[in-house]
């Protein structure tokens, strides 16, 4: 019996072994020694040196860090409910009876799969001052070029609309299933009391989409606080660092200054941050 | 006319995702000449385009680098995953529970707390420039072992008796019996995996340097936004072209797959 019970345990160990060690070396390491950085000072040619609080200190008083955070609160603040409006409305259409029911939910997912320098690349070309699709169409209603990229109003709100048209699809069909598990016998109790449509949207539509709005909230914000790559083609985070993301900040950090200790401290309160945000929208969307 | 609408929100909807990838297309293939003129269509098609990327910059090392990147991360996500799924789904063993309690925590890591500790690390170990700084720390995934162990449960007891009967090894009645019944959970696992290694471009930017070792996201990349296109924008809509295409076919055959297996594990990053 004990002699069986070895040869499971043994075999057992033999399969997530390769997995423990994979889990050591890039995952408890790097958090661990995240944790030894924040203290240091290091540009990975000297040892490093210790710093105490410093980091830290200097993170509070970085205007350009909270630039960056505020950066992405504008980009949050046009995309989630750009995201959830019209991905809504569209997953609606979808849930119809309709024709090519295949071939819509296909188009709308294409963005989502293409690379984002891909995205990214091409959208620059869309949003070209000279060029562009976006002037040329306002060119033909006799409307001036404006400069989607270039000022500090509209940059990051751009980059905002590009990043909706490219994660919509995803979100699109999280929707669609959240609007197929609505029991369609609701629907039919309000036909008998009479109630329109938009009251069914409102009483029934909505307040049973909570959970899929949560999750679509949620994975935008985790997206907001990883854009690097849009930043970084369209405007290097200019004008003004009017569109500096703080992955791009903390790349810029490590790979321009080669500060690993005061880039791992950002990444350290990038991550406590994210924590913290999605606790709270997590408490304020699951409540009532 | 409430279908009207309807009609009428889808297929505005679907032109504006589409044409975008069209226009792209288009303008890859005609001349340099064309490329400025409004509208789609060309007189002619030319393929110059494709062949000045190819002339200006290393591309198609770009693409053999990404294919045996991308490849060579999915045929290890699948092979680990499915292992550490198989253990936790079926084999009995002191710390399992612990094990599986692990897989749960790592998924809930924000990535930008390890990214710089992990780069000291590829550093330190002497790794950049090369194909073990870009697989290696995505050998394994978390989302793999948890699709891997729900499709496993499912997978009937008395099967693996049978097996042990007549002598199979463990790792013979995973490869033997237990893959080749969860090929939709394999395709899923490979799909999602091979999309985000192939996509991918921090991390490439990060422990990437010398041209030769970039992956096609970060060729592209320092290619437009380098100015070493000069400005020529067919050159460079050739060659976002040549990274878009594998995953185009791809999702062309397994549409399917592509939806509903990243709907249900959520997009990396």
């Amino acid at each position: 019996m004990t002699t069986g019970d070895e040869r499971k345990d043994a075999i057992g160990y033999a399969f997530t072994a390769p997995y423990i060690l994979f889990l050591l070396v890039f995952t408890a390491y790097p958090l661990l020694f995240s944790f030894y950085l924040v203290f240091h000072s290091w540009d990975l040619i000297t040892p490093p040196e210790y710093v105490g609080l410093k980091n830290f200190y200097f993170l509070m008083h970085d205007t350009d860090f909270w630039q960056a955070l505020l950066n992405t609160l504008i980009f949050l603040a046009i995309h989630i409910p750009a995201q959830v409006v019209f991905s809504i409305m569209i997953a609606m259409a979808l849930a119809e009876k309709i024709v090519a029911k295949t071939f819509f939910r296909a188009a709308f997912f294409l963005p989502v799969i293409i690379s984002g320098a891909v995205v990214t690349i091409l959208w620059a070309k869309l949003y070209s001052t000279d060029t562009g699709i976006f002037n040329q169409l306002l060119g033909l209603a006799g409307i001036a070029p404006v400069k989607w990229l270039t000022s500090t109003g509209l940059a990051m709100p751009s980059i905002a609309v590009m990043a909706t048209w490219k994660n919509m699809g995803f979100y699109i069909v999280l929707f669609l299933a959240g609007l197929l598990n609505i029991p369609a016998h609701l629907y039919e109790v309000s036909k008998i009391e009479g109630t329109t449509r938009w009251q069914d949207f409102w009483h029934i539509t909505l307040p049973l989409l909570r959970p899929t709005m949560l999750l679509v909230v949620v994975l935008s914000t985790f997206g907001a606080f990883s854009l690097f790559i849009e930043p970084y083609v369209m405007t290097g985070g200019g004008p003004l660092n009017s569109t500096m993301s703080v992955v791009l900040y903390m790349y810029k950090h490590a790979f321009l200054f080669q500060h690993m200790g005061y880039a791992a401290t950002i990444g350290f309160a990038l991550a406590a941050i994210i924590l913290l945000v999605v606790l709270i929208q997590k408490k304020y969307l699951d409540s009532d | 006319m409430k279908k009207l609408a309807l009609y009428l929100i889808l297929i505005c909807a679907a032109v504006s995702f589409i044409y975008p990838f069209l226009w792209m297309a288009f303008i890859s293939l005609k001349s340099v000449g064309d490329a400025g003129a409004r509208g789609l269509l060309s007189s002619f098609f030319t393929l110059q385009n494709y062949k000045a990327v190819f002339m200006e910059i290393p591309i198609g090392r770009a693409l053999l680098n990404s294919a045996i990147v991308a490849l060579s991360t999915t045929a290890s996500v699948i092979f680990f995953s499915s292992l550490v799924g198989y253990a936790l789904a079926k084999l009995r063993f002191s710390g399992r529970e612990t094990v599986f309690m692990i897989v749960l925590l790592t998924m809930m890591i924000p990535g930008q707390l390890t990214l710089i500790p992990l780069y000291t690390l590829i550093v330190r170990l002497g790794w950049i420039d090369s194909y073990p700084a870009l697989v290696a720390p995505w050998m394994i995934s978390a989302m793999g072992i948890l699709i891997f162990r729900q499709t496993f449960i499912s997978i009937p007891d008395d099967l693996i008796e049978a097996a042990r009967m007549e002598g199979c090894g463990e790792l013979r009645i995973l490869t033997s019996i237990f893959w080749p019944l969860s090929k939709p959970a394999m395709v899923t696992v490979g799909i999602i995996t091979f999309m985000n290694s192939w996509n991918e471009v921090l991390w490439p930017m990060m422990v990437v340097r010398r041209q030769e070792m970039m992956t096609m996201p970060q060729m592209i990349t320092t290619f437009s936004v380098g100015g070493q296109s000069g400005g020529e924008l067919g050159v460079e809509m050739a060659a976002s072209m040549l990274l878009i295409i594998p995953i185009l076919a791809a999702y062309a055959f397994f549409q399917k797959y592509f939806i509903d297996g990243i709907a249900s594990t959520g997009i990396k990053g």
